[in-house]
C-alpha cells in the first residue's frame, strides 16, 4: 500500500459503519502511524445512506476534508449499489469491498470495474446473524477489510474490537463480534 | 511519557480539562460542543475530578455562574458553540471587564438563521470585541495543547483575562485523529495551583465587583483593559516556550509555513489551514513559491509580527470562514490593518469559504493560489472580496 491509505465507507444509519471506521483508526495507531476517522454528518436517521472516512499514514495527516479519491471503498449495505455512485472519485487501482450475497464477478460487472480495480465480497450480514443474531455487519466488514488491505494483523484487530465493544456491550455480544470479525477475515472472496 | 491516542477534538479538550481539574464548570449543551461537556460531566459524576458542576438553563446563565464563581475565587471553565456564545454576549464583556480568567473552549459553528449546526467562524468572530483572549486551533492536538496553555495565559498575574480556545465544529470536534496526551502530573505541574486575586470569599477584605463607574473613571478603566492586552503576546510566547520544553510541540503567535521566501501566501485559520498546507507543498513541488500563515492568537492580534512575516510576499489572500456582511471578512480586516503600516506591501484579496460547514477542498486552495500566482506576476486584481466553493 502507498504511504497514505484513504478509505471511504458507505453504509446506512444503524449498521455500525461509523463505529467500524473508529475501531479501524484505533487499531491502525500501532507502529507510530497517523490516523483519522470521521463521518459525514447529516440528519441522523436509521436507514439513511451515510459515508464515513479513514486516512492512515506514516506521515502527519493535515488534510481535513472528505476522502475524494479513495484507495479503498467499503460498502456495508449492498442496496446502496443501486442508489448512489459508490465508485465516485475511484482510482485505477481502487479496491472495492462489498457486503453482499453475490459473487465478486457479479459485483464487478455491476460496477463496470476496471482491470486494475480489485473487487472483494463477503456476506457480512449473514455472518453477523450467525454470530450474534443481529444484522449488524460492521465487525465482519472490519475483518474482511483487515484481510484485503493488510493494514493490521487479525490478532491486533481482534484486540481492538474487544476493547471498543467492551466499553458498551455484554460479554456475549463481544464474543459474537470477535467470532464475526474472524469469519469476515476468513470468508472474504476476490473476483 | 506521552500517551498516543486516537480521539475526537471534543474528547481531547475534555481530557485537558480533566487534567487541569478546575473548581467550577458551567454546563449547558449545544451542538457540537455538547459531547465535550457530557464527557466532562461523566468525569464529575465518576469522581475523576473535584469540579463543582453548575447546570444552568441557558448560556447567559452559564457565563453568569462562571463570573460569580470566578469572582468568588475559583478556577472556572465552561464551553459553548454558535448561538450559545451569542447568548453569552452581555456576560462576556462582564467577565473581561471584571478581569476574571475564565477558560472557555468554543467549538466553532455557524450562527442562525437559517439554522445550521456545522462549522464556521461566525460565532467567535462575533465575540472578537468582547475583551477576551482568543486562541485558535487547527486540530485536536492543538485544541488540547491550547486549552492547557490558556490557563497559564489567562491566569497570569500580569494578565487576568478570560480566554476562549477555538476549534472547528464537527471537522475537528467530531473527527478522530491521532494525538498525544501529556501525563496528568505534567499538566497539573504546568498549570500550577490557581492563584487568587481579590476573591469575594475573602471575607476579611470585603470588595465589590462591577460597580457603577460613570464619566469620572470609566474611560481610564477601559484604558487599563487596553493596556493589559498589550502584555498578552509576551505571556503567550513565554508559556509556549515552557510548553515546548514539556511536550516538544512548538507554538507561537501564529504559524509560518514555508513563508520565508514565499511570493504568494494564504492567511487562513484552523482546520482549513491543514488542508491548505498540503496544497502549498504541491505548488512548491511545481516551483511556485507558496506559503501560509495560520493565526493562533487572534485577540490580541499580533499586527507587527504578521506584517513582518508577510512583508516580502507579492500577493496574499486572506481566507475567511465568516463574513461581516457589508464589510470584508473579519480576518481580512485585521491582516489589511497590519499590512497598511508597511511601505511596500503585497497585493491583498479576500475569499469567503466554508460557511455552515461547506467542505473546504484542496481544489479551493489550488484555485486561490493560482489566482495569487497570476497577481504576483503582474496580473490585475479582478475582485477584492469573493465567495468561493459556492453554487451560483
Amino acid at each position: 500500500m502507498a504511504e497514505t491509505t484513504e478509505i471511504r465507507w458507505h453504509g446506512r444509519g444503524g449498521q455500525g459503519t461509523v463505529t467500524a471506521a473508529k475501531v479501524l483508526a484505533d487499531a491502525c495507531l500501532s507502529g507510530g502511524r497517523h490516523v483519522q476517522a470521521f463521518p459525514e454528518y447529516g440528519p441522523e436517521r436509521a436507514g439513511a445512506p451515510l459515508r464515513a472516512y479513514n486516512r492512515i499514514s506514516a506521515k502527519e495527516l493535515r488534510m481535513h476534508c472528505p476522502v475524494l479519491a479513495p484507495d479503498v471503498v467499503s460498502v456495508v449495505d449492498a442496496t446502496l449499489l443501486d442508489s448512489i455512485n459508490i465508485a465516485e472519485g475511484a482510482k485505477e487501482d481502487t479496491v472495492f469491498l462489498v457486503n453482499t450475497t453475490k459473487e465478486p464477478k457479479e459485483v464487478r460487472e455491476k460496477l463496470k470495474a476496471g482491470a486494475g480495480q480489485k473487487i472483494f465480497t463477503v456476506d457480512a450480514t449473514k455472518i453477523a446473524l450467525d454470530c450474534f443474531g443481529r444484522a449488524m455487519p460492521n465487525s465482519p466488514m472490519l475483518g474482511a477489510l483487515c484481510k484485503v488491505t493488510g493494514l493490521i494483523t487479525l490478532d491486533h484487530l481482534l484486540e481492538d474490537v474487544r476493547k471498543s465493544f467492551g466499553k458498551k456491550f455484554a460479554q456475549k455480544v463481544i464474543d459474537g463480534n470477535i467470532e464475526a470479525t474472524k469469519r469476515g477475515y476468513e470468508e472474504v472472496r476476490e473476483g | 511519557m506521552a500517551k498516543v491516542v486516537a480521539v475526537t477534538g471534543n474528547e481531547a479538550v475534555a481530557e485537558a480539562l480533566r487534567q487541569v481539574n478546575p473548581d467550577v464548570c458551567g454546563i449547558y449543551p449545544i451542538t457540537p460542543q455538547t459531547d465535550m461537556m457530557q464527557r466532562y460531566a461523566s468525569f464529575i459524576n465518576n469522581g475523576k475530578v473535584d469540579t463543582e458542576a453548575v447546570l444552568v438553563e441557558s448560556e447567559h446563565s452559564s457565563m453568569s455562574a462562571c463570573i460569580g464563581a470566578s469572582a468568588a475565587g475559583g478556577r472556572v471553565v465552561t464551553a459553548t458553540s454558535s448561538t450559545g456564545l451569542a447568548l453569552m454576549w452581555e456576560m462576556l464583556h462582564i467577565a473581561s471587564g471584571d478581569r476574571l480568567p475564565i477558560i472557555m473552549p468554543v467549538v466553532n459553528r455557524a450562527l442562525s438563521a437559517p439554522l445550521n449546526i456545522h462549522g464556521d467562524h461566525s460565532d467567535a468572530m462575533g465575540a472578537r470585541d468582547t475583551g477576551w483572549i482568543q486562541i485558535w486551533s487547527e486540530n485536536g492536538q492543538e485544541a488540547y495543547d491550547n486549552t492547557i496553555q490558556a490557563f497559564r495565559i489567562g491566569e497570569h498575574m500580569d494578565i487576568r483575562l478570560p480566554a476562549m480556545v477555538c476549534m472547528d465544529g464537527f471537522i475537528i470536534s467530531h473527527s478522530i485523529e491521532r494525538m498525544e496526551y501529556l501525563e496528568d502530573a505534567e499538566v497539573k505541574k504546568f498549570v500550577g495551583e490557581f492563584k487568587n486575586l481579590h476573591p469575594l470569599l475573602d471575607l476579611d477584605k470585603p470588595k465589590s465587583y462591577g460597580p457603577l463607574i460613570l464619566t469620572d473613571l470609566f474611560h481610564e478603566y477601559k484604558r487599563a483593559q487596553h493596556e493589559v492586552m498589550t502584555k498578552v503576546k509576551g505571556v503567550v510566547l513565554e508559556v509556549a516556550g515552557e510548553f515546548e520544553k514539556l511536550s516538544g510541540r512548538k507554538y507561537g503567535l501564529f504559524e509560518s509555513y514555508r513563508l520565508e521566501d514565499a511570493d504568494i501566501a494564504l492567511v487562513i485559520l484552523n482546520s482549513a489551514a491543514g488542508t491548505s498546507k498540503d496544497v502549498v507543498d504541491a505548488f512548491r513541488d511545481r516551483g511556485i513559491k507558496a506559503g501560509l500563515l495560520k493565526p493562533r492568537l487572534f485577540r490580541p492580534f499580533p499586527y507587527e509580527e504578521v506584517a513582518a512575516a508577510l512583508k516580502n510576499t507579492k500577493a496574499v489572500c486572506v481566507m475567511d470562514r465568516a463574513d461581516s456582511f457589508g464589510g470584508y471578512g473579519p480576518l481580512f480586516m485585521e491582516v489589511s490593518s497590519a499590512l497598511y503600516q508597511l511601505r511596500n506591501r503585497p497585493a491583498l484579496i479576500n475569499k469567503i469559504y466554508g460557511l455552515g460547514g461547506r467542505d473546504y477542498l484542496p481544489s479551493h486552495a489550488e484555485l486561490v493560489l493560482n489566482e495569487l500566482d497570476g497577481i504576483a506576476k503582474g496580473g490585475k486584481i479582478n475582485v477584492f472580496k469573493e465567495y468561493i466553493g459556492v453554487r451560483e
